[in-house]
């Protein structure tokens, strides 16, 4: 159950027989979405002036320093810009599929969104299959992109999502087979519980650290999930310097600033699920203490007969905000790290891309998953005896 | 828009909406989120043969598709719903773009016996898949099937238990990959065919 709709229901046995089932239903469905979104927005504006900094400092110089200290208010200046943009469609486009597909894009990582678990008691869904739900959902935004080149019937957006159909589908395989690796030791797709069962050492028993075949896996899923996000080295459906901006280039305002939400959300909830299923989830020695020292408790508010704000565990919820900025901190680590490799690191070619995946990554995959599951069979026999 | 494309959508809209008063009223909101994923199945496919644009009729399927996996959720059954997403919309229906937007569009007018032909093998097959259902299926009993739960588990214990579909699962595995192997082959262009290419520029 998410937590929106453990609140509603608080909220209705405080009510009494006043409100249907229906409209509870309809309301935890519409707030949990708000929340997303507003989370979406929050880490693309976070992310923009980040990435500005990084790519500075990289090059020896400042980035955005104006507004606000060190420039931390320049994304709210961007957004407002953006909003009043005009928008443009070209006339030659397919105004519908032209409108449709950055709606698309967002919805598909919107729904992705869903699987991510903000603490380990406060979620929107936890769904057994999360890690599954966010893979297919995000693999949902390539149709957009694709969409999104063909509508704007331009060259430039023709050649850039057709290399995304092609990158995303053949990385793809690699990425989905790598995270077997960690699912296998798991034993789950769920998040949370792959984070509850990395909790032992003291919080470090990461999953990195459990088998040895874990650290290629690791490496494989940095490379394909840099792919998934089409950042650089694999940028090539935008390549600013050879297609002008790729799919996006006959895009402006309030639509153009939709791919970049997508962009960064989807990299953000990569990192997460690299986070959740290599780097330990939750867990950290600190997340450790937190749950010594208030226990873990998962339930925040009380979800009596009284009204639902009366009864706040406040243990518990010091617990949960640890969790949740432990896993929050590792994936904007995981975000830094795409980002300082996109300014290190030179655009490979369409051709390179396509070799490293289906040639090299993965076989490699595979190897990998009949290594760990030799080792873990192995291991089970040896504790079984 | 041309005129007889506005009535198309308007009929598609119109049936839209009156699926979904039924299904509200009639069964509540299980009933009204039936509807709607049957109306998207439903229209995507009529959208498709509809847009004379083969890239549009492509884009179409992923009402199709999504809706899909929309009913397999109704019915408790999530991870056949996420592969429908992840295989059908992410993959296939990629592909398929890929595919279209590779050749070159066919413009002439369709011709009337092909269509006709065409329209007479596929409702037989509707017909004929149809009348097995029809004849096979209790529906008082199905109605009172409880939903499956933690249908994944078993799924995958099925696909790996010795006694079950193991054999079948490798052999359809080694099929499609013996037939991609194959594709690959096919589609490989000979060094003689390079050389050719080469020579005559």
């Amino acid at each position: 159950m998410s937590g929106t709709s453990a609140f509603l229901e608080g909220l209705k046995a405080g009510l009494g027989e006043f409100v249907p089932m229906w409209a509870l239903w309809l309301g935890s469905a519409l707030i949990s979405v708000a929340i997303a979104l507003g989370l979406i927005s929050l880490i693309a504006m976070f992310s923009v002036w980040l990435e500005r900094k990084v790519a500075g400092h990289i090059q020896c110089r400042y980035g955005p320093m104006y507004v606000g200290w060190h420039g931390w208010l320049q994304s709210i200046a961007d957004g407002v810009k953006l909003l009043l943009k005009e928008d443009l469609i070209p006339r030659d486009a397919d105004r519908v599929l032209f409108m449709l597909a950055p709606a698309l894009v967002l919805a598909a990582i919107v729904g992705a969104m869903a699987a991510y678990p903000l603490a380990p008691g406060i979620l929107f869904a936890d769904i057994d299959l999360g890690l599954f739900f966010i893979i297919a959902m995000s693999s949902m935004t390539t149709i957009g992109v694709v969409m999104a080149g063909w509508a704007s019937n331009s060259k430039w957006t023709i050649y850039g999502s057709m290399r995304e159909a092609a990158q995303v589908v053949a990385y793809e395989i690699p990425l989905g087979v790598s995270l077997l690796v960690p699912v296998m030791v798991a034993g789950t797709l769920n998040l949370r519980e792959a984070s509850a069962a990395q909790a032992d050492f003291f919080g470090m028993g990461w999953f990195m650290f459990k088998n040895p075949f874990m650290l290629p896996a690791f490496l494989l899923f940095l490379v394909a999930a840099l792919a998934e996000t089409k950042r650089a080295p694999f940028d090539l459906p935008e390549a600013e310097s050879e297609l002008v901006a790729g799919f996006m280039t006959e895009y402006s305002g309030i639509r153009w600033s939709f791919f970049f939400m997508e962009e960064y959300a989807a990299m953000f909830l990569m990192s997460a699920i690299g986070a959740v299923f290599f780097l330990g989830g939750f867990e950290s020695p600190l997340t450790h203490l937190a749950g010594q020292l208030f226990g873990r408790d998962l339930v925040v508010v009380g979800a009596g007969p009284e009204f639902a704000f009366t009864a706040i565990n406040w243990g518990a919820l010091v617990y949960q905000l640890v969790a949740g900025g432990t896993l929050l901190v590792k994936s904007f680590l995981g975000i830094f790290l795409m980002m300082w490799l996109r300014w290190t690191l030179p655009r490979i070619r369409i051709d390179q891309v396509m070799t490293m995946g289906y040639k090299y990554l993965t076989p490699l995959a595979l190897v990998c998953v009949l290594g760990a599951a030799l080792w873990e069979a192995g291991w089970q026999a040896l504790v079984r005896s | 828009m041309d005129l007889t494309g506005r009535i198309f959508y308007g009929l598609v809209a119109l049936c839209a909406l009156g699926s979904f008063a039924w299904g509200t009223l009639a069964h509540g909101g299980e009933g009204a989120v039936f509807a709607l994923f049957a109306t998207l199945v439903l229209g995507g496919s009529l959208m498709c043969i509809w847009e004379k644009s083969v890239v549009r009729s492509a884009f179409c399927l992923i009402g199709t598709f999504g809706g899909t996996a929309g009913l397999f959720l109704l019915l408790g059954s999530d991870f056949l719903a996420m592969s429908q997403i992840l295989i059908y919309v992410g993959g296939i229906l990629a592909l398929i773009l890929f595919g279209v937007m590779l050749t070159p569009p066919d413009l002439s007018e369709r011709k009337l016996p092909r269509v006709l032909a065409g329209l007479v093998a596929v409702g037989a097959g509707v017909a004929f898949v149809a009348a097995k259902v029809a004849a096979t299926v209790d529906w008082v009993q199905a109605a009172e099937v409880a939903e499956p739960q933690h249908a994944t588990r078993e799924i995958g214990v099925a696909f790996l238990d010795y006694d079950q579909y193991v054999i079948a699962f490798e052999l359809a595995a080694v099929v499609l990959t013996v037939a991609l192997v194959a594709a690959v082959y096919v589609a490989r262009r000979r060094k003689v065919d390079l050389v050719d290419e080469g020579g005559s520029r």
